[in-house]
């Protein structure tokens, strides 16, 4: 009955959403039964469109991951956008620096740099926040306009592609070493390496943090700072090592999205969307739709990448922009933030927290429940 | 940005960009770029000192300035456009304020879900719509209206003050009256006062009587409204839309309202160092004088020296004390 009430309120939520976008594609002049069967036709249809799915799922679930870590240490991460667009750089300028290495060390060395890079955009907000009492929200923000720039400044100087300097000037790298390249798992379709690292990721993290002295650190800090500071934990310290984890998973999120791609190439567009594909935010959208917990990103993140897949089948068959995926992601956004209150009246509707069987030793430093704790709801 | 300068003269070199009147010329423009953030900065101030964060600003912005722009684009009324523009904002606000006053959702994520909603509803209306991004007739600078041009053309042809202050549109002059009629409502008014109290105290202000949620929820209204008409802003001084059209204006509000201390005259500081840093650009760019590499450096200017001044208030200045915080009586 609990892990019904748990699951069923952001169900409800996104069923609600959905109910939004059926309304939007009649408004559209079509049916919603064809949208629907387009959309899963576009996310699942085939073999090669599952991949594809799964492919697009990567950065959100990484992203997503990463989101979690920095919520339970109580800070909002929403720096993504920079943080992927840091780990991308990075990286491409290791296999750039280094093409003819052979891939058994060139590609965990490219793998290296997006995790060190994303971890650096991610600990600067974080030492901010720690030590200069910055709010993380807007250093973020800040730090996301700087990475794009920084990407425009160095794809249309130092990194582009020695082609394009006499040529049409495109701001983009040159097609990178293909010892850099993720592989391909399955010959025919997209599917590489990304997906199991990705999900290995998600399984990392929640061990790190339900099992793990660190883990524990992290979720006490962001469950109560005082305590944890009386408790001699450094609180300093794990709000920069939460943003800093949060950052390098999104880093390596910049990675995926370079050396996964088909044209092994960073270009971009002047803004940050053109590149990351806004998965700095929709990140936050498949790690809020889990529940903020890794484990449950995993298959939340499937279905916001089905969400985009689909979307992209639905431009073409039924030529309603894909930007109803965005539009949506929103709705379910605000519908699963504002079941908040719905969801705590139901718990005490069932007399019951409903995360009480997830392992968290946390909870038996307060009497809230985790999650509205970790959302930073009530700090009363 | 860029449509928004002039275009170049030709002939320029380093040595006389620094003319009076190429100064005055970037100036001029720089009042007018920082309308939009001036507008929605002021409006998030409202919002901010009653408790509330709204990380949503971009994506009302985008809805507002949409909406604005279909209006001119089909009726060709400016004053309908910028009414549209205020009611799509106030739409929205009804909707952020439902769902953080009442509903007690986090509210730096909430935003997020208003922000991802209007960028995306936004475009599609924009292509369902529109389509290929159409021009729609600039907004009048004053002197060129027929009810109030004749008196304000002498006034444009002064020398340095006449294009700094009379050769603007309406939109520019409501934008910077707002900042002293911002700054009268919330210390000079009872509900100025009752903003202050319940993003400082709600308990107590609510053990006085003041209605906590009612305060918020028109503080709120006012913030989104004002986005809005900040989207309008930018959307018609442009005389354009396009996917994305803010390009983050709206987060940057968001930190000008930190960067201003919650006090409208410096968020309205905040945003001319945005505009003047933004129009330099453009205009030493267009002229050939900085190279395209050294002006992607120069546009991270902003953001590095927001940074910069969070690090030297944070601490110094503290913001509302019940800021993010949802008030529930217990």
């Amino acid at each position: 009955m609990k892990r019904l009430a748990g699951a069923s309120v952001p169900l409800l939520a996104a069923l609600v959403a959905f109910f939004f976008g059926a309304l939007m594609i009649v408004a559209l002049g079509e049916s919603p039964i064809s949208g629907l069967t387009s959309m899963i036709d576009g996310a699942f249809g085939t073999g090669d469109r599952v991949a594809a799915t799964a492919v697009r799922a990567v950065p959100l679930l990484l992203v997503g991951v990463g989101i979690t870590v920095a919520f339970r240490a109580n800070v909002i991460n929403i720096g993504g956008e920079g943080q992927i667009i840091a780990g991308a750089l990075l990286s491409t300028v290791v296999a750039l620096a280094i093409p003819d290495t052979p891939k058994v060390i060139l590609l965990p060395l490219v793998i290296l740099g997006g995790l060190i890079g994303g971890a650096i955009w991610g600990a600067i907000p974080g030492v901010l926040k720690a030590y200069a009492s910055v709010n993380e929200i807007l250093s973020t923000i800040m730090l996301n306009i700087v990475a794009v720039q920084l990407m425009n400044y160095l794809l249309r100087g130092p990194m582009i592609d020695p082609i394009e300097v006499n040529g049409s000037r495109i701001p983009q790298t040159a097609r990178l070493s293909d010892n850099a390249a993720l592989p391909t798992l399955i010959d025919g379709t997209r599917l590489h390496l990304g997906v199991p690292l990705a999900v290995v990721a998600a399984i990392f993290i929640y061990i790190v943090l339900w099992r793990t002295p660190m883990g524990f650190r992290l979720r006490a800090v962001g469950h109560n700072p005082d305590a944890a500071r009386a408790a001699g934990i450094s609180v300093e310290r794990n709000i920069v090592k939460a943003l800093a984890i949060s950052g390098a998973l999104s880093g390596l999120a910049g990675v995926t999205l370079v050396f996964g791609s088909e044209s092994l190439r960073l270009v971009t567009d002047g803004g940050s969307a053109g590149f990351t594909g806004s998965a700095g935010f929709n990140g936050i959208v498949a790690a809020l739709f889990g529940g903020l917990h890794p484990l449950w990103t995993v298959p939340s993140s499937f279905l916001f990448g089905s969400l985009l897949t689909g979307a992209t089948e639905l431009q073409r068959e039924l030529q309603i922009p894909n930007a109803l995926a965005i539009a949506l992601n929103g709705l379910i956004v605000l519908f699963v933030v504002s079941s908040n209150k719905v969801r705590s009246w139901l718990d005490r509707r069932l007399d019951r927290s409903m995360f009480s069987d997830s392992p968290d030793p946390t909870k038996n430093m307060g009497g809230e429940s985790e999650l509205v704790a970790a959302d930073g709801v009530q700090r009363e | 940005m860029a449509s928004l300068s002039s275009s170049p003269p030709t002939g320029f070199s380093v040595s006389n960009f620094f003319t009076v009147s190429v100064l005055v010329g970037t100036l001029s423009t720089a009042v007018r770029f920082a309308v939009p953030y001036l507008l929605a900065a002021l409006g998030e101030t409202i919002g901010q000192r009653s408790g509330v964060l709204n990380l949503g600003v971009d994506g009302v912005m985008l809805l507002g300035g949409f909406g604005a722009y279909y209006a001119v684009l089909e009726t060709d009324s400016h004053l309908f456009g910028i009414a549209v523009g205020l009611a799509v904002g106030l739409f929205m606000g009804v909707v952020y304020a439902c769902v953080t006053v009442f509903l007690d959702a986090e509210q730096g994520i909430s935003g997020i879900g208003i922000f991802l909603f209007g960028l995306g509803f936004s475009d599609l209306l924009f292509q369902e719509l529109v389509g290929t991004p159409l021009p729609i007739r600039p907004l009048p600078r004053l002197d060129q209206l027929s009810a109030v041009g004749a008196w304000f053309e002498p006034l444009v042809d002064i020398d340095v003050i006449g294009p700094l202050l009379f050769d603007h549109d309406l939109l520019t002059y409501l934008a910077f009256a707002l900042v002293p009629a911002a700054w009268w409502l919330l210390t000079k008014t009872t509900f100025g006062m009752n903003i202050r109290a319940v993003g400082e105290n709600p308990q107590a202000a609510d053990s006085l009587g003041v209605s906590v949620a009612r305060t918020r929820f028109i503080a709120i209204l006012i913030g989104n409204a004002m986005a809005g008409l900040a989207g309008a802003a930018l959307a018609l001084q442009l005389a354009i839309f396009q996917h994305n059209l803010t390009n983050g204006i709206g987060f940057i509000a968001v930190a000008l309202v930190y960067f201003g201390a919650w006090r409208p005259r410096w968020v309205m500081a905040g945003a001319l160092l945005y505009g003047i840093v933004t129009a330099t650009r453009i205009r030493w760019q267009s002229l050939g004088i900085i190279p395209q590499g050294a002006s992607d450096v120069a546009a991270m200017a902003p953001a590095l020296i927001t940074i910069l001044a969070l690090v030297l208030l944070a601490r110094r200045v503290r913001g509302p004390a019940a800021l993010t915080r949802p008030f529930s009586r217990h």
